[in-house]
């Protein structure tokens, strides 16, 4: 499959749940997808279009939390990433793609204790970086974020 | 000086403690033991248990999951044991001591005998830093 | 059988990171393992959202000592794919040496640690005796040994002089024939057969799965190069080879490696000869707002660097994706089932970075077997003396 049709069969087949679609240049694509149909999109990608998974990556727009999973198609070099943007509630829930493929285990961890994302189906949900002593509502990449140890020192001392 | 620490001045056995570095000093480390500069000749063999070494090298901005780990590591060594601070990060923490993970430097946990400042020390630099150790025992 | 539990690290003497396995061994036999990681990060990603775009590059250089120039090499490429600029052919082909440089002297790092878990220690001494002839020659280029500090954002910093070229081709062709013997060393050792073929097999479906990459994947017969399947800076001016195995075991993720670092002394020596007459710097000053992804291979996989900007001079995300993230997970197909003595190996297999990412001394806890980790070495190097002895 060449680019167009993969562009045209992913616009075809998620009509309903593609909210944007950014063609940014030959080899980037950029697809917001609704949530709730993000773990369908995904399947496609990486089970009939035989895509690698990179990586997912959160940030915190203030607004809203957003979260990017990106694909590469590697024979005709494409990166296809696809952006979810979760609403700030107080628990923040996405469905986990770990159960379709193994390589999003230990990032769905990282995006969990890092920036509070709850990933439904993950099957060990657990802090992957952080210390056990972290305190459980800090999130350090949140922008809201705030220093919660008091002994620390930030100063070089000179 | 002690009947003890002079007895170690002959062939000082070192321990290698990575406390959340970036490699590269621990790689030079390695590399005083390669053929180039090869400090084995001098007596002093990187070992593989806190309970042989007389040295401990410290390199790294000790992270908060590390820091009970060297508090641990440095109970388990037999006294005397003299610290060596590696590299810019177990000095200062240079560049990462605004990082979340990383609350104080490594002398606010153990006593530290001799900074090696660098980013990463030249194998060179960890030698002289080694002997200026043993130059401050001495005296 | 009773099972027993085999907790390693987080401190080992010979790799140089903390980190944690849990080994759950039946007799010999490895059942289960459990990896965990953490005692290496350092919150590099919040740092580099308080930097401005030019400071990054030097932050990201400290992710790892080993890779110092994949990183910043990946975000100054995720940084121009904003705007989307591309650098002029004279830095394009200095960004390929000095990465091409990196890879060999990791590659040979990476061969010397392995003979040495395996009981070679001539093989570790050699390797790191010619790693150092590549340190000279990237000394002479950039003026460091290690953190090259030669990327920015549009270009490189520093310009190789003409003078300069002839010494660094005369140390890189003194090693290729220390090379090639130490190669022949290697792949026609029989005790080294003995040791590493059909250990540690790493199936072309669980590579998929896992996402594998860099050479851990290529020696599973899995064709993926980036620097291949999407040229950046002179790839594709070079000619060389991918190198794949078919089995997937420790002994071909060697091989892989081996051959790999005369491809990179190809690419390096034509970049040398080739240097275009141009420019070296785009002089770049404001950073639109947009993101950007820059992927790379790096020595161990495909490094990945996702930047956001909003206008400001500095970037307000920043995800870096180490190679060995990918790559550490695949122990749990592995491992499993094989024996404790192979476990030293097939963990150094994969090249693991865990600074990137984010040792082996086993720690006494009540009622359970306890090796320290210099006796899971030896346990290691025994078994290659019992081959030995057996083979000769």
């Amino acid at each position: 499959m060449n680019r167009e049709q993969i562009v045209k069969e992913l616009k075809d087949l998620f009509k309903e749940d593609i909210v944007d679609f950014f063609d940014k240049s030959e080899k980037r694509i950029y697809i917001e997808v609704k949530p709730e149909s993000m773990l369908k999109v995904a399947t496609h990608i990486f089970k009939t279009l035989k895509a690698r998974f990179n990586i997912a990556s959160g940030i915190d727009t203030r607004l809203d939390i957003e979260i990017l999973y990106h694909f590469t198609v590697e024979d005709i070099n494409l990166l296809i990433s696809l952006r979810v943007k979760l609403p700030k509630k107080k628990s923040i829930e996405i469905d986990s793609l770990t159960p379709i493929m193994k390589g999003a285990d230990w990032v769905e961890r990282e995006i969990h204790e890092l920036l509070g994302v709850k990933f439904t189906g993950h099957p060990n949900l657990k802090r992957l970086l952080l210390p056990d002593e972290w305190p459980k509502d800090s999130y350090p990449l949140r922008r809201d974020y705030k220093e919660w140890d008091k002994g620390a020192i930030r100063d070089r001392g000179v | 000086m002690g009947i003890k620490l002079k007895a170690l001045l002959k062939s000082p056995w070192v321990f290698h403690l990575s406390t959340g570095s970036c490699n590269n000093c621990d790689i030079e480390i390695l590399d005083c033991l390669t053929p180039r500069f090869d400090i084995e000749r001098f007596g002093m063999v990187l070992v593989g248990s806190i309970r042989h070494a007389d040295v401990l090298l410290v390199t790294g901005s000790a992270n908060r999951k590390c820091i009970p780990k060297i508090k641990k590591l440095y109970e388990q060594a037999p006294k005397p044991c003299l610290v060596v601070a590696i590299g810019e990060c177990a000095l200062s923490r240079g560049m990462f001591i605004n990082s979340y993970n990383c609350p104080v430097p490594v002398d606010k946990i153990i006593p530290v005998d001799v900074y090696i400042p660098g980013c990463p020390p030249k194998p060179e630099a960890i030698i002289a830093g080694i002997v200026k150790l043993i130059g401050k025992i001495k005296k | 059988m009773k099972k027993t539990i085999v907790p390693i690290g987080p401190y080992h003497p010979l790799q140089e990171e903390p980190e944690f396995f849990t080994l759950t061994v039946e007799g010999e036999k490895i059942t289960d393992i459990d990896v965990a990681v953490g005692y290496n990060h350092r919150g590099i990603e919040k740092l580099s959202e308080e930097k401005t775009f030019d400071q990054v590059p030097f932050v990201v250089e400290r992710i790892c000592g080993i890779c110092s120039t994949s990183h910043p090499l990946a975000y100054v490429r995720a940084v121009e794919d904003i705007i989307p600029v591309t650098v002029p052919p004279r830095a394009q082909f200095i960004r390929t040496i000095i990465a091409e440089g990196e890879r060999i002297h990791s590659h040979l790092l990476w061969l010397g640690l392995a003979g040495h878990f395996l009981g070679y220690n001539t093989v570790y001494m050699w390797a790191w005796k010619l790693r150092e002839e590549i340190l000279d020659a990237m000394e002479i280029l950039s003026g460091n040994r290690n953190n090259y500090a030669m990327f920015k954002p549009g270009g490189v910093r520093r310009n190789i002089k003409k003078e300069d070229i002839p010494p660094v081709i005369k140390k890189i062709d003194s090693i290729i024939s220390t090379l090639t013997m130490l190669k022949k060393a290697v792949v026609d050792d029989p005790v080294l057969h003995a040791r590493t073929k059909g250990v540690g097999i790493l199936k072309k479906e669980d590579a998929i799965s896992y996402s594998a990459l860099g050479p851990t994947a290529r020696a599973s017969g899995i064709r993926r190069d980036v620097r291949k399947d999407s040229p950046y800076e002179a790839y594709d001016k070079v000619e060389w080879q991918i190198i794949t195995m078919q089995s997937g075991d420790v002994f071909d993720k060697l091989v892989v490696r081996v051959l790999e670092i005369f491809e990179s002394i190809k690419i390096i020596k034509y970049c040398l000869q080739n240097l275009p007459d141009t420019e070296i710097d785009l002089n770049l000053e404001d950073i639109p707002p947009g993101e950007g992804i820059g992927h790379i291979e790096a020595p161990r996989g495909e490094c990945f660097h996702y930047v956001r900007s909003d206008g400001t001079n500095r970037p307000i995300r920043h995800k870096v994706r180490a190679p060995t993230f990918m790559n550490l997970p695949t122990y749990k197909s592995t491992i499993v089932g094989q024996t404790i003595s192979d476990a030293t190996i097939i963990l150094a297999a994969i090249d693991p970075c865990y600074c990137c990412t984010e040792r082996i001394a086993v720690l006494n806890k009540k009622g359970k077997r306890i090796y320290s980790g210099e006796g899971l070495v030896r346990l290691s190097q025994e078994k290659t003396e019992k081959i030995r002895g057996q083979l000769q």
